[in-house]
């Protein structure tokens, strides 16, 4: 210690270098704790792609498989359904699907790469609820002009047969296209495009 | 050396209790602590019923503590086992049954005696200067006890635990570049999983426990150090006999030991009725659907938080997407609970308790209490909850009209309050406290 009052700014800004150090340190060594809440690599092979069967799937059907525990949705649609997303145009809040919901692939009218099957990863863009599939026959419960579709149970988000979203629902988007690839006419692999991935 | 220099403690009719306690007081702060928080720590001497809350948080927290303590024991936090160890404790654990239905009565009891102590401070402006720090501890005790609701709803692995922090994850996810990636940190995987479980566990045993009481603490210091607050809002410091003791001051101990027992003794009849009875409060406490195993593939019809996050998750609903992004809903969210940090330099009031108050600030906390009662209400419902009524509006849109006229009149008795506590006609405040 010093016997006058001042103020040593040598010894200050040694201090100060050494508590900026100490606090760099100190930062560093969260960064493990904060990785840790990362995915594993357990966890990313979990995440791998699946691969689905379609020669079972009759028209009008859906096929729920599951792929990084979310239900994915394969519809194998009529024209009937086709037509009705036609004719849902001035209705769904994109329907050109101008948001990125799905690979450039599936950017088209139906959102899909062969227009009669469906992909869909069936978890609302609003909350992440599972929304219900509603059929054209459910007009009671759905209004008179229902054609078919999806609705989430949660906050009533309403979506066509191409998982496209009706205007004013609480959902702000699509729902999700995963990336997928024909491996075969009936077989398809979801959550990769590159064949034999 | 200092500590042999204190006198020795006499007074307790025994020379043996007197010699351990000097031994003790010469080694440890015992009879000063003793002396500042509670012998000699005045309190105004007209409390009355708002101020039970306090202590009966505590009360609920130390419940909280040792039953979760026993839970844990037989709980296994791994996504196959822990819905059966839940029912495993329900129904073979002797005497496990009371312990989980006093650990999930005593969550919705926290954020009673929490929301009637926050309500508290607004009646009688217990968080205007020089209390401005205790209130901020106090919103910061509020938003871990918010995280240690959330984090311990999932542990049973019901539908409802399950979906319920779905949502809620997914709320980082509406927050533009950064959300999709925050998510996945906090889930640790692509949906919520084991991880996600495993996590919530320590978050919800060892982590939020530790910063609450820590946060208790200080919030009692921030207390002690400033002194109560009363139902007049004035100082009793401003009055002291020749000791320095506040005129109208008493000592916590045994005055308000006392009171707070009796608040003690009425509060746990009212708990162990609810724990022997109604533990799940016709699906408000615990609600239904979590009494079903957690499936990823499957979403209960209808999903709704816990009755205390509900007012919140009314305002999420209310507010509707921008530019293909629920993130304004988010958004408002978190500033309806974060603006209550800024309470003390909101208001602008010539007086702090609602009893010298004028008619504005009477009537906006009335109306503030309702809106948040309406909001409350709403968010247990599904948006169509009103369809059987009328024919005005769309059957779902009448519900969200309503949240949303009362989400903006909950925001404006935060941006109005400088205006209205100023404008105010007050009464003038007493010399001295009332009853």
């Amino acid at each position: 210690m010093s016997d006058d009052k001042k103020v040593d700014h040598t010894r200050r800004n040694l201090v100060i270098a050494t508590c900026a150090a100490g606090g760099v340190a100190g930062a560093a060594a969260a960064v493990p704790f904060a990785a840790s809440w990362m995915p594993s690599e357990r966890a990313k092979a979990g995440g791998a792609p699946v691969e689905a069967d379609i020669s079972k799937l009759e028209p009008g059907q859906i096929l729920t498989v599951e792929w990084r525990s979310k239900p994915v949705w394969i519809v194998r649609r009529t024209k009937e359904m086709l037509d009705s997303i036609s004719s849902l145009e001035s209705k769904v809040s994109d329907p050109g699907s101008d948001v990125p919901m799905q690979p450039e692939y599936a950017k088209n009218e139906f959102r899909s790469i062969k227009p009669e099957v469906l992909v869909l990863v069936g978890i609302c863009s609003h909350l992440g609820c599972s929304p219900q599939s509603k059929p054209a026959e459910a007009k009671a419960e759905m209004g008179a002009d229902w054609v078919g579709g999806f609705l989430c149970p949660c906050h009533g988000s309403k979506f066509d047969l191409a998982g496209r979203v009706y205007k004013g629902a609480p959902a702000p988007v699509n729902l999700e296209v995963p990336k997928y690839t024909y491996l075969s006419d009936t077989r398809i692999l979801i959550g990769d495009d590159k064949k034999g991935a | 050396m200092a500590a042999a220099e204190k006198p020795p403690v006499t007074g307790t009719g025994s020379v043996a209790l007197d010699g351990l306690l000097t031994w003790v007081d010469q080694r440890f702060p015992l009879i000063s602590t003793w002396k500042a928080h509670l012998a000699e720590y005045y309190a105004p001497k007209n409390f009355n019923f708002w101020y039970y809350f306090g202590s009966l948080a505590m009360l609920v927290l130390a419940i909280q503590i040792v039953t979760g303590i026993f839970l844990t024991m037989n709980y296994k936090p791994d996504a196959n086992l822990a819905f059966a160890s839940v029912e495993y404790i329900m129904r073979e654990v002797p005497g496990g049954w009371i312990i989980r239905y006093m650990h999930s009565t005593g969550a919705s009891a926290f954020f009673i005696c929490i929301y009637l102590h926050m309500f508290r401070a607004m009646l009688y402006g217990s968080y205007r200067n020089p209390r401005e720090l205790m209130w901020i501890f106090g919103v910061v005790i509020y938003l871990c006890l918010m995280g240690e609701a959330f984090f311990g709803y999932l542990l049973p692995w019901g539908q409802m635990s399950y979906w319920g922090a779905q949502v809620i994850i997914n709320l980082f996810s509406a927050i533009p570049f950064i959300g999709p990636d925050l998510s996945l940190w906090i889930r640790g995987d692509y949906v919520i999983a084991d991880a996600t479980l495993n996590r919530f566990f320590a978050m919800h045993v060892i982590a939020i426990p530790l910063l609450l009481l820590g946060l208790v603490m200080a919030h009692l210091l921030a207390l002690h150090e400033v002194g109560s607050n009363n139902p007049d809002g004035i100082e009793i410091k401003k009055h002291k006999d020749a000791n320095g003791v506040p005129l109208d001051g008493i000592p916590f101990h045994p005055y308000y030991t006392v009171k707070d027992i009796l608040g003690v003794v009425v509060f746990m009849i009212v708990f162990v009725v609810i724990v022997f009875f109604a533990p799940e409060m016709g699906g408000y406490f615990l609600e239904y659907n979590n009494f079903v195993p957690a499936d990823p593939l499957q979403t209960p019809a209808h999903i709704a938080p816990v009755w205390y996050f509900t007012p919140y998750y009314s305002i999420l609903r209310a507010v509707p997407p921008l530019f293909n992004s629920q993130f304004p809903g988010v958004v408002a969210m978190g500033v309806s609970v974060m603006v209550l940090f800024l309470l003390p330099w909101l208001d602008r009031g010539a007086v702090k308790s609602i009893r010298y108050r004028g008619m504005h600030f009477k009537v906006a906390l009335y109306v503030f209490v309702v809106v948040f009662l309406i909001l409350g209400y709403l968010g247990t419902e599904p948006i169509t909850v009103w369809g059987q009524f009328g024919a005005w509006l769309d059957n779902a849109d009448r519900a969200t009209v309503a949240a949303r006229v009362c989400t903006v009149i909950y925001f404006l008795f935060f941006i109005l309050m400088p205006w209205y506590t100023k404008v105010d006609k007050t009464k003038p405040e007493p010399e001295r406290v009332t009853h």
